[in-house]
């Protein structure tokens, strides 16, 4: 008993044929009253708990597997109502899936019919922390962006004393920085609710860490949005239009809806 | 200032690293109980991605972390 059932994703119907899944090994499908398991065979010296524990450390390990298991939930997703299963769920046999599938189908019928006809799409807003950022292009100005104290607010007496000067020109930066902060924290709601009104379903993902993602200014947002496929095109539009005034915007995707599936069953 | 939208359609084995993770490690069904391993201790995986991380890239400063 050296194998084990790696478990990608749980769709409504099998492809005819789908990529290679992880460490290159063929997928394929267990079907089971309407919902369709893909898993791969995987030995368990890769794939067993404590060769995992270790493989997870790994960074290029957990690259690689990361991306080969998106390779095989895309393509799934990118032809039939697919529930992504999070990265390195591993059974110890098919049956156990099967059993998964008997005991959870009305839980994955759900879930199907919630993301059916709808992609999922990545929207992250970015600011340069020097420069500020205003309400946004169309915004109904309401006064937040003159409202930044001077750094001569005047405080007590005795500004003629070197060290109380500097307390104060600090006092001053550091409301000015909680106001650039305030507005930043401000815009990125904005951004939110207004692609919220145009999709099915929101969720925002925390920040992303800049050493991960190489980039080095605010991460104001970290937004998915499950869309109607016909509202693409309006969806991006929006999105679109809420850059500018100090904020740069991406759109990624479409993606599977890893997003609007997350729910934990045993 | 980039106020520039751009728009990411990328071919799965394009899609930046770091959108994967987002959603590899945060989104899909979690399932527990009866497997080998599920990354159902997730913060386990978040922390030593964090220390990897941290010895990758040491040089790092003044960056807006918030």
């Amino acid at each position: 008993m050296s194998d084990a059932t790696y478990l990608y994703a749980v769709a409504r119907d099998a492809l005819p044929e789908c990529p290679a899944g992880v460490a290159d090994l063929p997928v394929r499908t267990i079907g089971r009253e309407g919902l369709v398991a893909y898993v791969s065979t995987v030995p368990l010296e890769q794939f067993g708990e404590q060769a995992l524990r270790r493989s997870l450390e790994d960074m290029d390990w957990l690259a690689e597997t990361a991306r080969a298991h998106h390779r095989v939930v895309d393509a799934v997703a990118a032809a039939t109502p697919t529930a992504p299963v999070r990265l390195v769920t591993v059974y110890d046999d098919d049956g156990h899936v099967r059993d998964l599938l008997d005991r959870r189908g009305d839980d994955f019928l759900r879930v199907l019919a919630r993301v059916s006809g709808r992609r999922e799409w990545g929207v992250k807003a970015y600011a340069d922390p020097a420069a500020g950022v205003g309400p946004g292009p169309g915004a109904s100005g309401d006064g937040n962006g003159e409202s930044c104290p001077g750094p001569s607010a005047s405080g007590g007496g005795g500004a003629g004393r070197p060290g109380t000067a500097y307390l104060q020109r600090r006092r001053a930066s550091l409301r000015g920085r909680e106001q650039v902060r305030r507005q930043v924290l401000q815009r990125a709601d904005h951004i939110h609710r207004a692609l919220s009104e145009l999709a099915a379903a929101s969720y925002r993902h925390r920040a992303q860490d800049p050493r991960l993602s190489g980039r080095h200014d605010w991460m104001l947002l970290n937004g998915a949005y499950l869309v109607d496929e016909g509202r693409d095109a309006e969806f991006a539009e929006q999105a679109a239009a809420l850059g500018g005034d100090g904020v740069e915007i991406r759109v990624t995707g479409p993606w599977a809806p890893y997003s609007f599936t997350v729910m934990e069953m045993g | 200032m980039r106020d520039v939208v751009a728009e990411e359609r990328l071919p799965p084995e394009r899609v930046a690293l770091v959108d994967l993770l987002d959603r590899l490690l945060a989104g899909g069904v979690v399932i527990t109980g009866d497997l080998v391993l599920s990354i159902a201790d997730i913060d386990l995986v978040r922390i030593s991605l964090r220390a990897l991380i941290a010895s990758i890239d040491e040089d790092l400063e003044g960056s807006a972390g918030w």
